[in-house]
């Protein structure tokens, strides 16, 4: 059993259906720490003492949030700058993270074709999450392919949506129970729903 | 005299002793009423003939209740029920008093004395239906609600009803019964010698003086009385509002019940709402208690007995085919699951409107008297049964509904009520917050002046001391979700707070209080969230002063944040050491900690404390630099460039 910590950073959850669902999915599943970053530090005066203390409890580190320009929301930005901090995460001394896992699970709103180097986005969603693969990297974190749902705009009511939701109750539930094939994962750029199978070792 | 306190002795001695047992028995406090009066009555015949009398006065319970009731509906709820008022209690009162017509014609009634018998029949009991609902907390279900509507549709129904029925009397009794004198009770009205057309003039004017004179002269009259201070003024106009109304309605030959309904519609807005439904409450407990008695003490039991079987099983009949109508109604009117059951089960009986139609009936010659008393029997027998009937409900529909429905609960639409005590400065900002944010609130404040100056702006709240349990009470505190504490007092906020605490443990309460000492007494009163009524405004005060002497914003910022952080903490702290009994500044433990805590503050401040984890400047260090105490806290642009 490994220890599943999921930090969901949403500030405009009212209006996201996709990623309420996701939320609530982590959230009632057993055996998952489950933190509402907004709502746990609506005021962003985070409890630094508090989130290390939870990062160390946790073998794998799962941050949920909405692509915000290229990055995380401010909050998640905040949190990595205080939470991280020089002698806890890396630095001398630094080492409270090693062997971690880091795994970003991100909603996107436009379609995975933009994001590429001919797309009107310009680089890969994985190339663009690169300061979160290398905070990982000085944390000597293991960074995990992003669990990504792309075109999250139009997935609201269709099974696209659904899909990846359930999908994302398989990669939980996996990652909790050792079913995840971290040397299969290597592999991936990013995963959605359609390739998640090849990770799981016992697909539920 | 003696007489009448013997008579006052027993009744409340019958109810002392059977309704909590009856309660403690899960047999709700009706059908211990009616118990109590079955003993008294037909048992032990410590009462006798006089129940009929009393019941009459005791009628007076159901008019305080219509009253009541309108005084929880807002003119717009009223007018957002119309189709379920109209359609599910206008088909509910045609389809039964079709079915029982055609049942009554079948053995062998004449057609105009089966449809008065019908629509006698038709009715259910307000008194005994609402009674139970609000007991159960049953009231706002959806069940609930439809029975409420159904029950309004019945309680305004009755007054074409009473217009209609003397047009079926029957010429022959009518002869024999005005030779016969009657007990006076044959609603002789001012407008004995008046056309059809100045009847109903005069009735539209009664109508609409209750509703003109509600609406403006109130506010006036409640404004004088609140001004004198005298809390048994303000019971005493309640009842003269009531009972005016009443008499009123009674002179012009309308209904009583509806009249109060009205009148309590039209004050359903008022300031003054839950201090008259504080006031009234008790006399309508009080007189429909009394009512349930006469009800049971009224049992014939020689004619019962004598017919057992035949009146048992028109009763038995009669509410199968009530239920069987409203059942197929609630379907009709998608009802769910329990609900459904609840409406079915909850309205099957006869009422007391039936009573008062009966005798309405006999003295118009409508009914002959010997079919009266059995008619009255079945009433007052399916009354008897349907405590019974709940039981029933709950013990058998009820467990069986819900291994069906898988958790149905989630989806509940109504959001639970807000209250704010005290609507001062502070109450204000909180109410206006909420408001605007879309909530309800019920704000209460004793001070009549601030309530009629904030209405100017168009703040509406009750008049009425927050501190007062039955004033908690008629302001639903009860089944509130959130209560705000914003009261002047010391004292009386403590008691509010350990009072609601008491009454609806699962309350959320939000208190104000003015100091540390306050918080500690606040905290083990019961609140959860407690604020100190100048704390956050001086640690905004002290914020912009650290602006003005040069500080970064942002630096001044983290400091009030820190600051807040570890004061928080040291109350918390603190709070373990404090003695309600001892003062706090002879409480030598209490004053070394809190000196320990003043002096961890300041270092937390100057970011001079030995942990890394508690200084000022913690986050957005440079990587691997020990935190400068001394370095600049200025903005950039304040920051002298550096010597040649």
């Amino acid at each position: 059993m490994a220890r599943v910590l999921v930090n969901y950073a949403h500030p405009g959850q009212r209006h996201s259906r996709i990623n309420r669902s996701l939320a609530r999915c982590a959230e009632m599943l057993d055996g998952i720490s489950f933190v509402d970053l907004y709502a746990s530090y609506p005021r962003f005066n985070i409890d630094v003492d508090q989130e290390q203390l939870q990062l160390l409890n946790h073998d794998v580190i799962i941050l949920q949030f909405p692509l915000y320009w290229y990055s995380t929301p401010a909050l998640l930005k905040e949190w990595q700058d205080l939470v991280l901090e020089y002698g806890f995460a890396y630095g001398p001394g630094g080492d409270k993270l090693a062997g971690k896992y880091l795994l970003p699970v991100v909603t996107a709103g436009a379609a995975e074709e933009t994001y590429q180097c001919d797309g009107s986005n310009c680089y890969s969603l994985r190339e663009l999450l690169a300061p979160l693969e290398q905070t990982a990297a000085l944390c000597q974190v293991e960074y995990l392919p992003p669990y990504v749902l792309f075109s999250a705009h139009q997935a609201r009511d269709e099974v696209s949506g659904d899909r990846h939701i359930s999908g994302y109750q398989s990669l939980l539930t996996a990652l909790r129970d050792d079913h995840y094939d971290y040397n299969a994962a290597v592999k991936f750029d990013h995963l959605g729903y359609a390739r998640l199978a090849d990770v799981l070792t016992e697909h539920n | 005299m003696d007489g009448i306190l013997f008579q006052a002795f027993v009744y409340l001695c019958a109810a002392v002793i059977a309704v909590p047992i009856a309660k403690r028995l899960g047999l709700g406090s009706v059908l211990g009423y009616l118990i109590a009066g079955v003993l008294i009555g037909p048992v032990t015949g410590l009462v006798g003939a006089e129940t009929q009398q009393i019941q009459h006065f005791a009628e007076f319970g159901v008019v305080m209740m219509l009253f009541l009731v309108g005084l929880e509906l807002e003119p717009r709820a009223l007018w957002e029920m119309r189709g379920r008022l109209l359609g599910l209690g206008g088909l509910q009162v045609l389809l039964t008093t079709l079915a029982v017509t055609a049942a009554a014609m079948t053995f062998g009634l004449s057609w105009s004395v089966a449809l008065a018998v019908g629509l006698v029949l038709s009715l259910s009991s307000t008194a005994i239906v609402l009674q139970t609902l609000n007991e159960k907390g049953q009231m706002k279900s959806d069940g609930g609600q439809a029975s409420f509507s159904v029950l309004l549709f019945q309680d305004i129904a009755v007054i074409p009803m009473l217009a209609l029925i003397p047009l079926l009397a029957l010429p022959e009794l009518n002869q024999a019964l005005h030779h016969s004198g009657d007990d006076g009770h044959a609603g002789t009205t001012v407008l004995a010698g008046l056309h059809g057309w100045q009847v109903a003039v005069v009735n539209l004017l009664a109508i609409a003086v209750v509703v003109v004179g509600g609406h403006y002269l109130s506010r006036p009259l409640f404004r004088m009385i609140a001004d004198s201070k005298l809390r048994e003024m303000f019971t005493a106009a309640a009842l003269l509002l009531i009972i005016g109304i009443a008499l009123l309605m009674t002179l012009v030959g309308l209904s009583p019940a509806l009249g109060t309904f009205l009148a309590g519609v039209v004050l359903a807005n008022s300031e003054y709402r839950h201090e008259l439904e504080s006031d009234i409450e008790p006399f309508k407990g009080l007189l429909l208690g009394l009512f349930f008695i006469t009800v049971g003490a009224g049992i014939d039991f020689t004619l019962l007995f004598g017919n057992f079987a035949q009146i048992a099983g028109l009763t038995v009949g009669l509410i199968a085919l009530k239920a069987l109508i409203l059942f197929v109604l609630a379907v009709t009117f998608k009802l769910r699951g329990s609900d459904r059951w609840l409406m079915t089960v909850a309205l099957a009986q006869a009422g007391e409107f039936g009573f008062v139609l009966l005798s309405f009936t006999v003295q118009n010659a409508v009914i002959p008297g010997v079919l009266g008393d059995r008619l009255l029997l079945i009433v007052a027998l399916s009354m008897l049964l349907t405590p019974a009937l709940f039981i029933i409900f709950d013990k058998i529909i009820l467990p069986r509904l819900d291994r069906g429905q898988a958790r149905e609960a989630d989806e509940i639409t109504d959001k639970g009520k807000i209250v704010i005590a005290g609507l001062g400065r502070f109450g204000q900002v909180v109410n206006r917050v909420l408001l605007a944010s879309g909530y309800k609130t019920v704000v209460l404040e004793h001070r009549a002046d601030t309530i009629d100056g904030l209405r100017k702006f168009g703040v509406a709240s009750f008049f009425g001391d927050a501190t007062r349990p039955d004033l908690l009470h008629s302001a639903g505190l009860e089944d509130a979700r959130l209560l705000v504490v914003a009261i002047d007092e010391r004292e009386p906020a403590l008691e509010l707070v350990k009072y609601a605490r008491r009454t609806n443990p699962d309350i959320h309460i939000v208190a104000r209080v003015f100091d540390r000492n306050h918080v500690y007494q606040m905290y083990q009163a019961g609140a959860d969230d407690i604020v100190r009524e100048v704390f956050d405004s001086s640690v905004r005060a002290s914020r912009y002063a650290l602006e003005a002497l040069g500080e970064h914003p942002f630096e001044a910022q983290k400091s009030t944040t820190v600051f807040v952080k570890r004061d928080r903490e040291g109350l918390r702290e603190l709070a373990s050491l404090w003695d309600p009994d001892i003062p706090s500044s002879e409480n030598q433990p209490y004053i070394d900690a809190s000196r320990g805590v003043a002096k961890r503050l300041e270092d937390a401040l100057l970011g001079m404390a030995e942990s890394r984890h508690d200084t000022v400047g913690r986050g957005w260090q440079t990587p691997g630099a020990v935190p400068d105490v001394r370095a600049s806290r200025r903005p950039l642009s304040d920051n002298k460039p550096p010597q040649p």
